[in-house]
């Protein structure tokens, strides 16, 4: 492969708890590669299976949820 | 606001560069230029500090020159500063849910500092998501709710009583309910307090008297609350009392229930005659010593710190420190051991009694866990874990320190109020650091061992604090609630399956009759909009303001696109 692969992933994060600890990491300026997208539920039980599915029909390579 | 037509919504994109925290490692430029592009996007703005005074001002001209309806600030995190930037756009006359933040500055440029170009990309994905969201924002206004000045503390011990006392005193109509004929809980079998040395029974009559002679408290000892609803502000509580069950509503309630004792049957041949608990040790202490007893070995850890119950119960090394006193008192020539694993002196005061304990003679043996003490009929066998060797110690009486349990009732009560407990069956406070006197549930707080083991002092100053902290919504008199919530979006797809209403940690869901049939009903006060029920509704019925399904699907499908 000529062309590194650069997933795309969608991330859902708890506003209490993993949203919190992404801005942590921030804050201790953690290094991760910028292959993330964050959407932001008031809990991860906000997240409806429907939201995985069409995350991958949108384009994503992957799906994760913090929570 | 939610039939706008499309061409009407104008949003202001607002892309702070943070000093050099976000400029410093994003293509700030390209950004700005990206965000023009965007659909509906009418206005952007780069700003040194957004949050600062004239970042702001810049904002709330940007609201009212360029007639912006949505407005997004590409920043920091919305945890610190989305309250902020809420109240600019409602300063600008812009209903405040109007307003959506992008974070490129925690979860990006802090992130990401050596990938400039992947960094702005992936910048540039979450302000197209941020002004996807916020085509689709809808205005939301804050849900307000009337609060019963009432407070219901369960449980009559020093906690439960300080709290209660402390309400009244500010004015405020309590309810206590003790389960037990007397107030007191374990002060009552207590002998001396450490490390004061005071008597327990002082401590307990003072507060008792305060308590039944203050015009503010309806106390109802012998008596248990057997049925709870409703939410902060409004929790309709029935109390079986001794003369029938009394329907009361409380703004606020507070949890002192405390803790049991372990008993320790089959361990080290506890007996409760020669082989005893402290808490029998007291009890013994009160009476006054039977003067033949000369040696005494007590143990420590008996029940606590294993598999099955793994904390350490803090107040029993105390305890044994404090007991192992009072019998010097008594028989200035008692010998006395205590076998220990680690001794649990915390404390300025506590320091000073263990050093005193060895100033008079007591000794401290170290046990290794692996390796247990042995009880036999006049002695005890332990392997010295410092010195390497066996040693046999001559024993008239066997005192282990047994920690304190959660409360039998505990379940229930936490079942009943909807409230947590741990792993160890006590009470689980809403945050370790930030709120360790409230429980997630709003306008329910905890104190004292019903937490986890505390001394007096501790239970005291919870009790104190917890009524503090409850003290906020009776003076406030109502309570304002954020509207992300949710709601019944589509109603005649709900079948009132209860499936919502089984799963809401908050108990902000009921199934109420309507014309339509039996349907959900949201509580909007007690729901916390985490969304589980709308994930869950196998009908689709329900939905979450400020989240809804149609905000997140656009979302997603703005950020699977690549940036053009
Ligand atoms: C042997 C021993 C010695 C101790 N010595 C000391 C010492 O020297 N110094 C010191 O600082 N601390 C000492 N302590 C700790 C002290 O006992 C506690 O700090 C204190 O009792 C905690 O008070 P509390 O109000 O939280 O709980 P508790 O005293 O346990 O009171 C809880 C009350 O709630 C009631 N209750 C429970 N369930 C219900 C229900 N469902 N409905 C209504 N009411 C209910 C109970 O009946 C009880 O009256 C000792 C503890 C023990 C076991
Ligand atoms: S306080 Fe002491 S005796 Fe009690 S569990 Fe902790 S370490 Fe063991
Ligand atoms: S889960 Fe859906 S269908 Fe079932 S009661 Fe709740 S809203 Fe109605």
């Amino acid at each position: 492969m000529s062309k590194q692969f650069k997933p795309k992933i969608l991330t859902f994060l708890c506003n209490w708890c993993a949203y919190a600890a992404a801005d942590s990491a921030g804050v201790s300026r953690l290094q991760y590669p910028p292959t993330t997208r964050v959407i932001r539920t008031m809990c991860s039980a906000r997240v409806d299976p429907v939201f995985v599915v069409k995350g991958l029909k949108s384009g994503f390579d992957s799906v994760f949820v913090g929570g | 606001m939610p039939d706008m037509k499309d061409e009407d919504i104008r949003i202001g994109v607002f892309i702070c560069h943070c000093g050099s925290n976000i400029a410093g490692y994003l293509d700030m430029e390209e950004l700005s230029e990206y965000a023009e592009k965007l659909p509906h996007v009418t206005f952007v703005q780069r700003n040194l500090y957004s949050c600062s005074e004239a970042g702001i001002s810049e904002i709330k001209k940007g609201i009212m020159e360029h007639d912006l309806n949505r407005v997004i600030v590409a920043s920091c995190t919305p945890r610190t500063h989305e309250p902020l930037f809420r109240s600019s756009c409602a300063e600008a006359g812009l209903n405040p849910y109007l307003f959506e933040m992008v974070n490129i500055r925690d979860q990006c440029s802090w992130v990401h500092m050596k990938e400039r170009e992947d960094g702005t990309d992936k910048a540039k994905d979450q302000i197209r998501m941020g002004v996807a969201k916020a085509a689709l924002l809808e205005p939301q206004e804050p849900i307000m709710s009337d609060v019963q000045i009432r407070a219901l503390v369960i449980g009559g011990g020093i906690s439960g009583m300080t709290a209660a006392l402390s309400l009244a005193n500010r004015g405020y109509e309590v309810v206590l309910v003790e389960k037990e004929k007397n107030l007191g809980g374990m002060l009552n079998q207590i002998y001396k307090l450490a490390p004061t040395m005071t008597d327990a029974s002082a401590l307990a009559e003072e507060k008792i008297r305060a308590v039944t002679g203050h015009p503010n408290i309806t106390l109802f000892t012998g008596s248990k609350v057997n049925a709870a609803q409703g939410f902060i502000g409004k929790y309709q509580i029935d109390i079986e009392t001794e003369s029938g069950i009394k329907k009361i509503d409380f703004g606020v309630i507070l949890i002192a229930t405390g803790a049991s004792v372990y008993t320790p049957e089959g361990l080290y041949g506890y007996d409760g005659q020669r082989i005893i608990t402290q808490l029998e040790m007291e009890r013994l202490l009160k009476k006054g010593l039977d003067q033949g007893i000369k040696n005494i070995v007590m143990i420590q850890c008996v029940g606590s710190r294993n598999e099955d119950r793994p904390y350490c119960s803090r107040i029993c090394c105390q305890t044994a420190v404090k007991n192992a006193m009072l019998i010097k008192n008594q028989i200035p020539e008692a010998k006395i051991s205590i076998l220990y694993r680690d001794m649990q002196m915390y404390g300025v005061e506590n320091e000073e009694l263990f050093r005193d304990s060895k100033a008079k003679g007591i000794r401290y043996i170290n046990y290794d866990s692996v390796q247990p003490p042995e009880v036999e009929s006049d002695k005890v066998r332990v392997y010295h874990a410092l010195l390497g060797r066996e040693m046999l110690l001559p024993a008239d009486l066997v005192v282990l320190s047994t920690p304190l349990i959660a409360h039998e009732d505990a379940v229930e009560i936490s079942q009943l109020l909807r409230i947590s407990i741990d792993e160890n069956g006590f009470f689980l406070e809403g945050h370790v650091k930030l709120r360790p006197l409230d429980f997630a549930t709003d306008g329910i707080f905890l104190c004292g061992s019903a937490h986890y083991p505390a001394n007096i002092r501790e239970a005291v100053a919870q009790g104190l604090g917890a009524a503090s902290r409850a003290s906020i919504p009776l003076s406030q008199g109502s309570v304002v609630v954020e509207p992300i919530i949710s709601v019944l979006a589509n109603e005649d797809a709900c079948i009132a399956c209860g499936l919502c209403v089984a799963l809401c940690p908050y108990g902000a869901l009921e199934i109420q009759k309507t014309e339509k049939g039996e349907k959900v009903h949201v509580i909007d006060v007690a729901c916390k909009g985490c969304g589980c029920c709308a994930a869950a509704c196998p009908q689709k019925a329900l939905d979450i303001t400020h989240f809804r399904d149609r905000q997140i699907f656009a979302v997603i499908e703005a950020g699977g696109a690549e940036a053009q």
